[in-house]
């Protein structure tokens, strides 16, 4: 048994999975061609160009997903700690030895290369918390362990909002998915869910406007529920509560600097401002919407020549395909993410020790965040926040990230028939 | 295991839900709403600066001095340049294939190029090639033609006083700090200088969107994100159009100065330079050629004489003398000194011309002896309350700068000058420490030797005089947007170092100049005027002919000073001429018209006036 474990099985892999990023990540090159294109640069081999460079760093992850496949899967377990101690330890450092860009201090330039730790703490500290939480003793009814859970989430979380890079810092939130999985009772989950929707929208929304709806849902639940004694306080008391969190931020908001504020309308989207955000999405809407049915073609989107959405090779990539590819091409897309979701949390199911299935629920979890806020955004449902659509958007940092990532799992998966239910190493 | 499917399942839900919920948001923006897709096809969004119209500059009294006038600018932006007919471009634009490529070659090696900003290609186009372009320009996608304004100056006067604007120099792009831009203009020189934050007004920015074809289809957003364009603030100037057209008639085809001061306020009514230009010069398509012009003119048409050139003063330094004696306890007004046409100090003799002898204060100032003020500048040089000559001179000069000689007084203009007051360290190098005295420097007494004065000093004096003791500092504007000027600097009284007291008899003496003095020339019926005249030395031609007054006595209205170049005696040129200021400002008529005609028909630049008035004039002669 020990022989076939060290000799990968390659009928183990999950091969849907790898078809799926492989296409991702081959449709992502094509679309930074696409929203970056430039006649003068007209090969997508062109290095000096954004997909030039696109194409190293799906070399180089292609590459390290080789060599996770081809690593012990025992690794992962035993190197979890010790990853996470070098991402915090990188991630602080980066404050203090990196440059200013765009108001952060998040990047480590090497050469004419740009590192992002916070990106490569993200698999760390899933493989920390899948094994702190694969424990056999481990409860979340245990206080003491429910503190150490909270303290590996917030620690490189609240690191990154140091970094004054906020998005990435969000970023560690997905983890309530993983806990709710492992025994976080399902209301947390939904307070959680609901704090987060009503926060956005007592910031985007008159929070006046907000209370009546609030209050006149409450009402009709309420009526609904005249049966029950028990279920019309339980509702009374969420509206109550949703109230409460709708005055308390509309409170706070304005107890802020005017800077302050600006910026969190500036986050949000609603900064009358044409540079600034709010521009970003209107564009970033008019491109995707003049895609139609179909889409205006491979190259053809006119608004993407025009430079009208920054970032459009990054955080706004999902604009190139709407509009070049259309309903058509951004539904498959959409859909191919979910399927992606649906077998990750297939693959975390059917494994049989702890550390896998919570790394698995890790990482689709991430990996959903990412999908939500990165598209929520690009078609205005969601505010500004700057994440990248995951295998897509441009970037080394990410792209190997999302790699290692993904592929750690893989790894992990096609070792399970060779593991124990249950064990735990 | 239920709880455990349950939230499983909870966790397919709410992945599911929410690609579903962007499938149907995708639906809604792609399919359904086609507002995008309208959008998208005028989408090419322009931005075009609207420029603001610069302020407004009137006079004291509510008349229009300059306004503005719309000029069109051809702007390129090189990333939409697309199939440019190059050839059809050229010909409306009438330039040569080869300077259509130089040029964009130079905007290429420009400051701060970007393609994807506006550029200037050509400045000001005509009417007709405007009208031409108009009808062509969707073949010239990548082409627009840009609205500002340039300056309209009403009257050819005051020049120098409106200075002018010009394009922004690379340095002042920089120094701006990213207001300016390329292409932007700004104030050069003049008020449009001095009060250019205030006249520029506030860019503002249009967003239109056009079409492939480079048609505008209309505002962006309903002009939401546009930023309205604020214009200038209007100024009024403490100017008098009529006195200044006035003065700068009288002083015409003669060199030199004239500066008109309420005394009471600080303000200038009047700012004459001589040789000047037409401001209109330095507007439209020739502004370049047209300033070298100028610049190359050997009789220096820019250079703003009444606040730049020091003059010697000549006599009208007595009065400042007779003050400073005063003051210092050396002289009072029955003081005497003898004079047989002139007097030795030293071994220097200082000639004077032949009067009754001796003097007292009053009549010494009224003639001008020379010999006088020597005596008085010696008695306060060699003072013995002070130890050394040096710390005398220093206690002379720190009474000499308080009066606003030997620097700048800070009026709103560009460019004025300190004139000169010489230090004792300046003697002391000269002559070494402890080896000069009174003698040595005795010219100075009489406004002669290192002093240098500008006329604006001179006329501020004047206001000194008038307000017996203090001046205001002299300003060129008065309110702006109609407001008036809340500016300290021109409201604060600067008190001469000399007591009030001891103005008395040097104004009776001023008196008597104008009445039975060196200046009946000026004499003013109903009006009291008190003046002095100058005659200042020129050690390279003609001496300089200088005159300052105030008037009325009481409550004066008007402090003038008047220098003409090479003219001789103060009492040919710079009395008459200040004194038909005085008449045309306070009474607003003229009854000596044979007086205004000679001045008129002078000319001291092509016929420069014969020196019979001088010949035979003693050595420091400064009547």
């Amino acid at each position: 048994m020990r022989q076939q474990q060290e000799n990968l099985h390659t009928q183990h892999i999950d091969w849907p999975t790898l078809l799926i990023y492989t296409i991702f990540v081959l449709a992502g090159w094509i679309n930074i061609y696409a929203a970056v294109y430039e006649p003068e640069h007209s090969s997508i081999f062109d290095i000096t160009q954004n997909y030039g460079k696109q194409m190293i760093w799906i070399g180089v992850s292609a590459f390290i997903a080789l060599m996770i496949m081809l690593i012990d899967d025992k690794f992962f377990y035993a190197f979890s700690y010790m990853s996470y101690g070098i991402m915090i330890a990188l991630n602080i450092a980066v404050m203090f030895l990196s440059k200013e860009v765009k108001g952060a201090h998040a990047w480590f330039e090497i050469g004419s290369f740009r590192l992002q730790p916070a990106e490569f703490a993200k698999f760390a500290t899933a493989l920390t918390l899948a094994r702190f939480m694969s424990h056999y003793d481990f409860s979340l009814k245990d206080k003491k362990h429910w503190y150490k859970v909270a303290g590996i989430i917030l620690l490189p979380m609240g690191i990154i909002l140091a970094q004054n890079d906020t998005g990435s810092a969000l970023v560690y939130c997905s983890f309530v998915f993983v806990l709710y999985r492992e025994g976080l009772p399902g209301w947390i989950l939904f307070i959680c869910l609901a704090l987060g929707i009503i926060s956005v929208l007592a910031l985007v929304m008159n929070p006046d406007t907000l209370t009546y709806i609030l209050i006149g849902v409450g009402m009709v639940a309420v009526f609904l529920l005249r049966a029950s004694k028990q279920g019309m306080i339980v509702v009374a008391a969420v509206v109550l509560f949703c109230v409460g969190v709708v005055k308390g931020i509309d409170y706070l908001f304005y107890k802020l600097q005017p800077h302050q504020q600006q910026r969190v309308n500036v986050l949000l989207g609603k900064e009358v401002d044409l540079k600034g955000a709010g521009y970003n999405v209107h564009q970033s809407k008019i491109a995707i919407g003049s895609g139609g049915l179909l889409g205006k073609g491979f190259l053809e989107g006119t608004q993407t020549k025009f430079n009208f959405v920054p970032e459009q090779s990054t955080d706004f990539i999902f604009c190139t395909v709407g509009e070049e590819y259309g309903f058509i091409g951004s539904s498959v897309l959409i859909i191919l993410f979910v399927v992606l979701f649906i077998r990750l949390i297939a693959i975390a199911e059917r494994q049989r020790n702890r550390f896998n299935k919570i790394y698995g629920y890790c990482v689709a979890s991430i990996l959903f965040f990412h999908f939500t806020i990165n598209i929520g955004m690009t078609i205005g449902l969601l505010p500004v926040i700057g994440i990248p659509l995951p295998f897509f958007s441009y970037g080394g940092s990410s792209l190997i990230s999302f790699t290692i990532l993904l592929f750690i799992l893989l790894r992990l998966d096609a070792s399970r028939v060779f593991q124990l239910r249950g064990s735990t190493y | 295991m239920i709880d455990s499917s349950t939230k499983k399942i909870t966790l397919y839900i709410i992945f599911i839900s929410v690609g579903f919920i962007f499938l149907i948001r995708l639906f809604w923006l792609q399919v359904v709403d086609d507002t995008y897709v309208r959008f998208a096809q005028n989408n090419v969004l322009n931005e075009e600066v609207v420029y603001p119209a610069r302020g407004l500059v009137y006079d004291r009294n509510g008349k229009l001095l300059v306004y503005n006038d719309a000029i069109y600018d051809l702007m390129v932006v090189p990333e939409r340049l697309k199939k440019l007919d190059t050839a059809g471009f050229c010909e409306v634009l009438g330039i040569s294939r080869d300077e259509f490529d130089r040029r964009f070659e130079r905007i290429k090696k420009s400051k701060g190029y970007s393609k994807y900003r506006a550029v200037i290609f050509e400045k000001q186009l005509t009417i007709p090639v405007y009208a031409a372009f108009q009808e062509k320009l969707y073949d010239f996608t990548g082409f627009y033609v840009q609205t500002r304004t340039d300056r309209k100056y009403v009257y050819k006067s005051a020049a120098h006083v409106m200075g002018y604007i010009g394009e922004v120099t690379d340095k002042i792009i920089e120094q701006s700090k990213g207001y300016y831009r390329m292409g932007d203009y700004f104030g050069v020189n003049g008020i449009e200088r001095s009060y250019e934050n205030e006249l520029r007004g506030t860019r503002g920015i249009k967003y239109v969107l056009v079409d492939v074809h480079n048609r505008a289809q209309g505002r962006y957003k309903d002009g939401l994100f546009d930023t309205a364009s604020v214009a200038g603030l209007n100024v009024t100037t403490t100017l008098d159009h009529e006195l200044q057209e006035y003065g700068e008639k009288l002083i015409a085809n003669k060199r030199g100065s004239i500066v008109a001061i309420e005394p009471s306020t600080g303000e200038i009514l009047a700012i004459v330079s001589f040789p000047t230009y037409d401001p209109n010069l330095f507007i439209g398509r020739e502004r370049g050629n047209n300033y070298l012009k100028l610049l190359r003119d050997p009789m220096k048409p820019l250079f703003n004489r009444p606040i730049a050139a020091p003059y010697p003063p000549g006599s009208i330094f007595k009065i400042i003398m007779s003050l400073v004696g005063q003051q210092e306890g050396v002289l009072n007004p029955n003081t005497t000194y003898g004079c047989a046409r002139g007097a030795s100090f030293g071994s220097v003799h200082v000639g004077c011309h032949p009067h009754s002898s001796p003097l007292a204060l009053r009549q010494g100032i009224a003639i001008s002896c020379n010999a006088y003020f020597c005596n008085v500048y010696r008695s306060v040089i060699d003072n013995r309350r002070y130890p050394t000559t040096e710390a005398a001179f220093d206690q002379w000069r720190k009474h000499v700068l308080s009066f606003g000689l030997g620097q700048r007084l800070g009026i709103d203009l560009p460019g004025e000058g300190t004139g000169n007051v010489p230090t004792s360290t300046y003697y002391s190098k000269i002559y070494g420490q402890g080896h000069w005295k009174a003698s040595t420097t005795i010219s100075l007494g009489i406004g002669q030797g290192e002093l240098g004065i500008t006329p604006l000093q001179m006329a501020n004096v004047t206001a000194i005089l008038a307000n017996r003791g203090y001046y205001i500092t002299p300003h060129i504007v008065k309110a702006i947007a109609g407001k008036k000027l809340n500016n300290p600097a021109f409201t604060q009284k600067h008190f001469t170092s000399v007591d009030t007291a001891y103005y008395g008899v040097v104004i009776d003496a001023m008196q008597d100049v104008v009445e039975r003095g060196t200046a009946t020339i000026a004499r003013l019926k109903n009006i009291i005027v008190c003046g002095k005249t100058g005659t200042a030395q020129n050690p390279h031609g003609k001496d300089h002919s200088v005159f300052f007054a105030f008037a009325p006595r009481e409550n004066p209205k008007i402090a003038i000073a008047v220098v003409i170049e090479n003219a001789g005696f103060g009492a040919t040129y710079a009395a008459p001429i200040a004194s038909l200021m005085i008449e045309q400002y306070l009474t607003d008529t003229i009854t000596r018209p044979w007086m205004e005609e000679r001045l008129l028909n002078t000319d001291l630049i092509h016929q420069p006036a014969t020196n019979e008035t001088t010949t035979g004039k003693p050595a420091h002669s400064t009547h």
